[in-house]
């Protein structure tokens, strides 16, 4: 099969985008290109670890939750009511997990082998772990009374959003620092399955943890600094006036407007991301990856640290994908913990987009998130237009209510098998994805 | 008359040719020996005769109809047997399932086949509850012998069946392979230990670098000064 | 000692008993995933998505036998419909294994493609049970639900602390026992499970012993079709069916294999209790059990649980790792392709 150069693939998904806009609304096209721009970010993250190092990493949605829950610690103002009731005890019981399992590695490699060893590693964790319980429920309980159904949690900083998405890579490199650190060596399928585990693990506390994000209740309060709100441009005399001149209303012109604002932050985001990790791939350090992936080999023999470069990529991908979801809370202006809860969605169609693009390829990711992001938000209204056009329909359907409402109600559901057919004649047709890796 | 032969064999793993046109025969109820250095190829000799390879050029003949297209199993639907020169038994399963295994393809009563293989290897019979895994490296080999005697075939093909086992234990595993031999079965053999082999040898074969090197009966490349003196250490 | 009664009755009321019909029902679901590791050497990820499938059709073919007015008495018609359900569950993993794996087999490719590969039959798999059934929760459980309530228990022996032992419970250990003790059989005593037992061992000598591979994969396919709708249909009678639900035991069931050993079936079946029993330990609240046992100035005033139920992952995850971390194989030995 002839490949078409990237610019032409480029340019269908662009025309794709365009033909979105004109048929059916330019707010849909725009919701969507800015889901695209924040999985498109994700997939580059996938990449780093697949493409480049051939590191099996499923938890992308425990990674992608934390960079949400960044936007939450950083951005809601601080709440001195919090912090006089437990926020430090709660920090400090944090601390003082760390600081136990600490002194456990540190227990388990000085002492020597032994029954002694046991033993003392099972005082110090079942007695850490009862003392850390002692210091921290009651401080989490104590956070958690606090007016509940506005707040509850220990609040956030009050710092401007944007900030977060840095802290959101930040938190998720450190989570993912962790989870190198003691999965790493495992073989990939089994390194597949620790990360499923850990992902997991990272939204369930995310939607328990009532003092720390509110866990099933939300939050919403998160700013969206420097991107202005719906309402405001609505009572700005100026921006009505403009509306009026384009002969737009000013309600559509304002989604439209602060849509492209995030847009336009996003793809710089994207950008900056995109050129540093070609400029990464094309260095030594690149090329050193890549040897290692297709050869490890041969690479550990050659004197390459591989288990160190491995850490680097895990934790590097990782935090590019907590800086995804920092940005993914900040659009939809929603701390939902329950919504990651779903591995498909936020795990599995990345890699989909990863393979589909080409593992390896960087502009691939991009291309590859874009499509499946079309597919699967097109599918999301396919019930809705089906009820609408169901005189179009053979009549088998449209003529028995009860099957009619069934291909209605499940017509959504219709992207999970086409995105795994994708993947399938993706995996056996064209291995190599749309824009292989050079 | 020979029984097997695979003639001007050339092909390899990958694009590069491991063999180039050599040719391995045996007769019907003798034993012809390979032997050569380390990386020759008689092993990748061994699996294009049995089908393991892809061969570009030559063909593989036995008891002179041309099997050069046939897949393994049905080369052992044919007759064939093959222990190859690692790996050669189920570790995790009992001897004497390695030997029921042997015998997947026939659907008669396999009983008499598998007393043959327990007169000739008798400490076999004492472990056949015991997992091979379990066994001495001498017995593994002979769990591996016993595998494939269980198919009745007519020519079976060693490769290096003495690897890795003492002195007198080759000597005795010598013995029952010329035993098998007088039974009327074919054997082609690979050999590290090449004086020995080639002594119990009707037909040698020195293979070096993927090519025949000599051919000749095997008391006739014992006497050889060259093979002598290179292949044999003096 | 009545102390000491109760605090046994409780303990098996709460943690005994259902952690054994959770992990007979692991234990089936992590055979599944250890056969096909042992045969066609890859981690499979559409394990959840097969036993929510062929749950799924259990219980529209038990809806159709009720509607018929068709029952199993006091035991739940399910049963009746679970052959159904393996069945369809068959084919379609057949029919999978056709238009799917079998090219990559033919390939000999990488196990980590196979591992991808089986993600994209898991969406199609995961859309397939919603149009089947919709993503609702069901409950299909019908017949008697208790052999024996906690009333019943008490005023049987006058003890406070009553044994609820649910019909739902013995079913599960029955039927585990039943497969499990016909999976051996099979597997030990056939020529086709010996042939499987071949092949998963030492692949090229299985081919040169004239062991026809696909009809080895044909079989695998067949028992995982068994074990995984069993697996599936005994867990929905005992909780309840959600397709999203089974998705997430993927975990517990993967860490359950791999802790035993993958490829090993006894060690998967091991690895079901260990981690069934671990998830139940740690989530339980010990307060009422420890009640009993302790003298009352040193009776506990919290809950004594160690963890929230909510992170009954966290249980499975710590073991795996730990199991992996200093037996990279499994308790029992596995192989490692
Ligand atoms: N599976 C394989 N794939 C690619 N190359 C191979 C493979 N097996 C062997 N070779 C190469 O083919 C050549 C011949 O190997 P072969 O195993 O036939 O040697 P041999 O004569 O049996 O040696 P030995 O005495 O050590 O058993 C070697 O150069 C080896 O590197
Ligand atoms: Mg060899």
């Amino acid at each position: 099969m002839k490949k078409l150069p990237p610019v032409a693939l480029f340019g269908i998904v662009g025309l794709a985008f365009i033909l979105v806009g004109l048929l059916q609304s330019w707010t849909l096209a725009i919701t969507i290109l800015n889901d695209g721009l924040i999985v498109a970010i994700m997939a580059l993250g996938v990449n780093m670890q697949w493409g480049y190092a051939g590191l099996f990493n499923i938890g992308v949605a425990g990674f992608f939750a934390l960079g949400g829950l960044a936007v939450a610690l950083v951005s809601q103002p601080v709440d001195p009511a919090a912090w006089a009731a437990g926020t430090p005890r709660i920090l400090m019981a944090l601390v003082f997990g760390a600081a136990v399992i600490w002194a456990g590695v540190q227990t388990y490699n000085r002492m020597a082998a032994g029954r002694l060893r046991t033993l003392a590693m099972l005082v110090l964790l079942v007695g850490g772990f009862f003392l850390f319980r002692a210091i921290y429920d009651s401080a989490a309980n104590a956070v958690e009374a606090l007016t509940p159904a506005a707040t509850g949690n220990i609040g956030g900083l009050g710092l401007p959003v944007v900030l977060s998405w840095l802290v959101g890579g930040l938190l998720a490199a450190v989570a993912a620092w962790g989870v190198a650190k003691t999965a790493l060596g495992l073989r990939s399928d089994y390194l597949a399955i620790a990360t499923l585990g850990i992902g997991q693990i990272l939204i369930a506390v995310m939607k328990n943890e009532d003092w720390l994000d509110r866990g099933v209740k939300n939050i919403t309060n998160v700013g969206r600094w420097p991107v202005p709100y719906e309402v405001d441009l609505q009572q700005n005399a100026a921006f009505i006036a403009r509306a009026k001149a384009w002969g737009m209303d000013p309600q559509t012109l304002s989604t439209i407007w602060v849509g492209l604002c995030f847009t336009a932050l996003f793809t710089v985001v994207l950008l900056v991301l995109l050129v540093l990790m070609e400029l990464a791939l094309k260095s030594p350090w690149g090329r050193m990856m890549r040897a290692i992936r297709d050869n490890e080999i041969a690479a550990e023999a050659m004197g390459k640290d591989v288990k160190r470069r491995h850490l680097q990529i895990f934790v590097l991908g990782s935090a590019v994908i907590g800086v995804a979801g920092a940005m993914f809370v900040m659009l939809h202006g929603l701390l939902a913990p329950t919504s990651y809860d779903d591995p498909l969605r936020y795990t599995f169609l990345i890699w989909a987009m990863v393979i589909l693009g080409g593992s390896g390829n960087n502009w691939g990711s991009v291309l590859g998130a874009l499509i499946i992001m079309l597919m699967w938000d097109e599918a999301e209204g396919m019930g809705q237009f089906l009820a609408s056009h169901l005189d179009m329909l053979p009549s088998v359907i449209s003529g028995n209510a009860a099957v009619s409402k069934w291909v209605v109600d499940n017509a959504v559901y219709t992207r999970l098998p086409v995105i795994g057919l994708v993947l399938l004649l993706v995996l056996r047709f064209s291995p190599r994805g749309l824009i292989p890796e050079k | 008359m020979t029984f097997l032969i695979g003639e001007k064999m050339t092909g390899g793993y990958g694009p590069v040719d491991i063999l180039h046109d050599c040719t391995l025969a045996v007769d019907k109820g003798q034993i012809a020996v390979i032997v050569g250095p380390n990386g020759a190829g008689k092993s990748t000799a061994m699996k294009a005769v049995f089908g393991m390879l892809k061969l570009r050029g030559g063909q593989v003949r036995l008891d002179g109809e041309d099997i050069t297209a046939l897949s393994p199993q049905d080369r052992v639907a044919k007759g064939m047997a093959f222990v190859p020169q690692t790996h050669n038994i189920f570790t995790s399963m009992t001897v004497e399932e390695n030997l029921e295994m042997g015998a997947y393809l026939r659907r008669d009563d396999i009983k008499g086949t598998m007393e043959q293989v327990y007169h000739l290897f008798p400490i076999l019979k004492q472990k056949r509850r015991q997992p091979a895994g379990e066994l001495s490296g001498g017995q593994r080999q002979q769990v591996a012998v016993g595998r494939a005697l269980m198919t009745q075939p007519k020519v079976l093909m060693l490769d290096e069946p003495t690897a890795g086992v003492s002195p007198i234990v080759m000597d005795e595993l010598f013995d029952r392979i010329i035993e098998v031999a007088r039974t009327g079965i074919s054997i082609l053999m690979v050999e590290q230990n090449a004086r020995q082999a080639l002594n119990i040898a009707d037909m040698g074969y020195v293979l070096v670098q993927g090519a025949n090197r000599y051919t000749d009966t095997g008391e006739a490349l014992m006497a050889d000064p060259d093979v002598r003196k290179t292949f044999l250490g003096g | 000692m009545v102390d000491f009664l109760n605090a046994i009755v409780a303990l098996l009321n709460y943690v005994i008993v259902p952690a054994t019909s959770y992990g007979a029902q692991l234990a089936l679901g992590a055979l599944g995933v250890t056969l096909i590791y042992g045969i066609l050497r890859f981690s499979n990820f559409a394990h959840g998505d097969t036993m929510a499938f062929g749950t799924a059709i259990t219980i529209l073919v038990t809806w159709l036998f009720q509607s018929w007015g068709i029952g199993f008495g006091p035991l739940p018609t399910a049963l009746l419909a679970l052959p159904f359900g393996i069945a369809v569950t068959a084919l379609l993993l057949l029919g999978t294994d056709r238009m799917v794996y079998r090219f990559y087999r033919r390939q000999k490719a990488a196990p980590v493609i196979l591992v991808i590969v089986s993600m994209g039959v898991m969406f199609i798999m995961n859309g397939l049970v919603r149009f089947v059934i919709g993503v609702q929760e069901q409950n299909f459980a019908d017949g008697a639900r208790f052999v024996i309530t906690a009333t019943q228990f008490r005023n049987l022996t006058g003890l406070d602390e009553g044994l609820a032992v649910r019909t739902s419970t013995v079913i599960t250990v029955v039927t585990a026992v039943i497969v499990v003790a016909a999976l051996f059989w099979f597997l030990n005593k056939t020529r086709s499970g010996k042939s499987m037992r071949a092949f998963s061992d030492n692949e090229d000598l299985a081919l040169l012993s004239g062991i026809n591979p696909e009809r080895v994969v044909m079989i695998t396919w067949l028992l995982v079709a068994a074990l995984a709708t069993t697996a599936g249909v005994l867990y929905g009678l005992d909780k309840s069916f959600k397709p999203f639900t089974y998705y997430q035991l993927l975990l517990p069931i993967f860490a359950s294999a791999v802790v035993g050993g993958l490829g090993n079936p006894v060690g998967a079946i091991l690895g079901g209790f260990v981690v069934a029993f671990s998830e139940v330990t740690f989530t339980y609240a010990w307060k009422k059990v420890l009640t009993y046992l302790l003298p009352a100035s040193l009776a506990p005033d919290s809950l004594v649980q160690l963890l929230s139920t909510d992170y009954k992952f966290a249980v499975s995850f710590a073991i795996l790792v730990v199991v992996l971390l200093f037996k990279p194989t499994g308790l029992l030995k596995g192989k490692s392709v």
